[in-house]
């Protein structure tokens, strides 16, 4: 028989890697965690995910970083906060997929050809730039980056049906001060 | 009254126009006033924490910050709206190093936090605030004869509601037993219909948004309605697939709270934005006893 799972050396983990993500999650807790799996049974995407929340709790804490930054697990979670919210160790467990998401975009090693990661920067850098977000222009963009053009057509209908109930906006939203924000998230990211 | 500041949000002013058309002239009925917040901006949602949380915090903070400016509280209908603006303001008020430094940047850009305001959901502000005898009093048709499942979502309820239940959340159910309306007993009402992930991954949403929609059908309902722009548009553009998929054509509408609370009233189809419904609403209007009353 083969061996399927990649067997994982001392020298291949980051014991460094637990802190980080309490820090960033600002959820001291982890370390808490018991494994009792009521996150994972709690999670509506669970069965979609590689590794199940409690999974993940354990790799954090483990320090199997390359495991936990490729896992589409984080992505896959859509911050409906059922598992944070019945956590019998209170941990904060969708900031801490949080954390795992900005990590894994730091370090560019989130799963690449899937969707999520790609439309949450996407989205990001829209509203960022603009102050308000544009679901055409952020739909447009997607389609031409990461999925197939194609994608474009099969929306096409919903895109008619919008359009005519007048829900569907073609202008490129936007605020006023946009100097403003310009100057405050470039200053956020100074030190001093 | 008290006052408060309305801060749309971006859905309602593209795909969830029928929101804000509803619940502006509805809480005026009842007194007040709902001004829009000044050159508000995106609260950037799920995205910008996933991307960069300083920046959530600093984009939030400044919405904070101008409403704070006015003196009122907040009024956000959108549940990402709501949660995005609530985590931030608890996080600015924590007195930790980091939110520290997020308000001394607000603040070297003319935008001061105090951290004096709230950020309240429409749902908590009408049945706490302004009070459901009040709602009654105004009410010009009941909708008796009309069967809907309240379908809350995820992000107004967790983590931090402080106005009702984490899972079985009344609120809005008290609230449409105001208007006449029967709820049913829903299990499904917050569940996640998958937000921004369904859209992208429609096998992932066509299941979420089945379990939510065939729980309503199994319990009878004639509509879902919701407080959520984005549950309200999962729930709607998902039901093509989930007949693909599931083999089962709902045909289920979905609306907000506020259209039926228009209606009740005394406003019109028209003024509460139903044709802007992407599912046929006709099975509503032979479900009213006063037939919807189309003045």
């Amino acid at each position: 028989m083969e061996i399927q799972e990649k067997v994982c050396f001392e020298e291949d983990l980051n014991l460094d890697f637990l802190e980080t993500i309490k820090e960033l999650s600002h959820c001291e807790e982890i370390d808490r965690c018991i494994q009792c799996g009521t996150c994972s049974s709690s999670c509506p995407d669970a069965v979609y995910m590689d590794f199940t929340p409690r999974k993940i709790m354990a790799l954090t804490k483990g320090g199997f970083e390359d495991t936990v930054l490729k896992s589409f697990t984080p992505w896959l979670c859509a911050s409906c906060y059922s598992c944070q919210v019945r956590c019998p160790a209170k941990i904060k467990i969708t900031d801490v997929m949080y954390a795992i998401k900005r990590v894994a975009i730091e370090k560019n090693k989130y799963p690449s050809r899937f969707p999520i990661p790609v439309m949450y920067k996407e989205m990001h850098k829209i509203l960022t730039k603009n102050g308000r977000s544009s679901e055409l222009w952020l739909m447009l963009n997607l389609y031409l980056k990461t999925l197939n053009p194609f994608g474009l057509f099969k929306m096409a209908p919903l895109g008619l049906k919008l359009i005519k109930t007048g829900r569907m906006s073609i202008k490129k939203e936007s605020i006023k001060n946009k100097k403003q924000l310009k100057k405050l998230l470039k200053a956020v990211k100074e030190e001093t | 009254m008290k006052e408060y500041i309305y801060y749309p949000g971006c859905s309602a002013k593209t795909n969830a126009k029928h929101y804000e058309e509803s619940i502006l002239p509805v809480f005026k009925i009842l007194g007040v006033e709902l001004e829009e917040l000044p050159d508000w901006n995106c609260c950037g949602a799920t995205a910008s924490m996933s991307v960069d949380d300083e920046k959530s915090a600093a984009i939030n903070g400044r919405n904070l910050s101008i409403a704070e400016k006015a003196g009122k509280d907040i009024i956000a209908p959108c549940a990402a709206c709501y949660l995005s603006l609530k985590k931030a303001n608890n996080f600015l008020k924590e007195g930790s190093k980091a939110s520290e430094k997020i308000l001394s940047k607000l603040e070297k850009l003319g935008l001061e936090y105090k951290g004096t305001i709230k950020v309240k959901h429409p749902i908590e502000v009408l049945v706490n605030e302004i009070g459901i005898n009040l709602i009654k009093e105004k009410i010009q048709y009941e909708l008796r004869g009309l069967k809907v499942a309240s379908y809350y979502g995820c992000q107004v309820v967790r983590p931090f509601i402080e106005f009702d239940d984490v899972d079985y959340p009344q609120s809005m159910d008290i609230l449409l037993q105001a208007l006449g309306v029967e709820t049913v007993d829903f299990t499904a009402k917050t569940k996640c219909c998958g937000g921004a992930l369904s859209a992208n991954l429609e096998e992932l949403g066509a299941r979420l948004n089945y379990i939510i929609i065939k729980e309503a059908k199994k319990k009878g309902a004639d509509a879902i309605v919701t407080l959520c722009p984005l549950c309200l548009f999962n729930l709607e553009i998902m039901q093509s697939k989930i007949k693909k998929i599931y083999k089962e054509d709902f045909k289920m509408p979905i609306l907000f709270f506020s259209q039926l609370m228009g209606l009740a009233f005394g406003l019109s189809r028209e003024e509460m934005g139903f044709s802007r419904s992407l599912i046929q609403t006709k099975q509503i209007w032979d479900k009213i006893e006063i037939g919807g009353i189309n003045v």
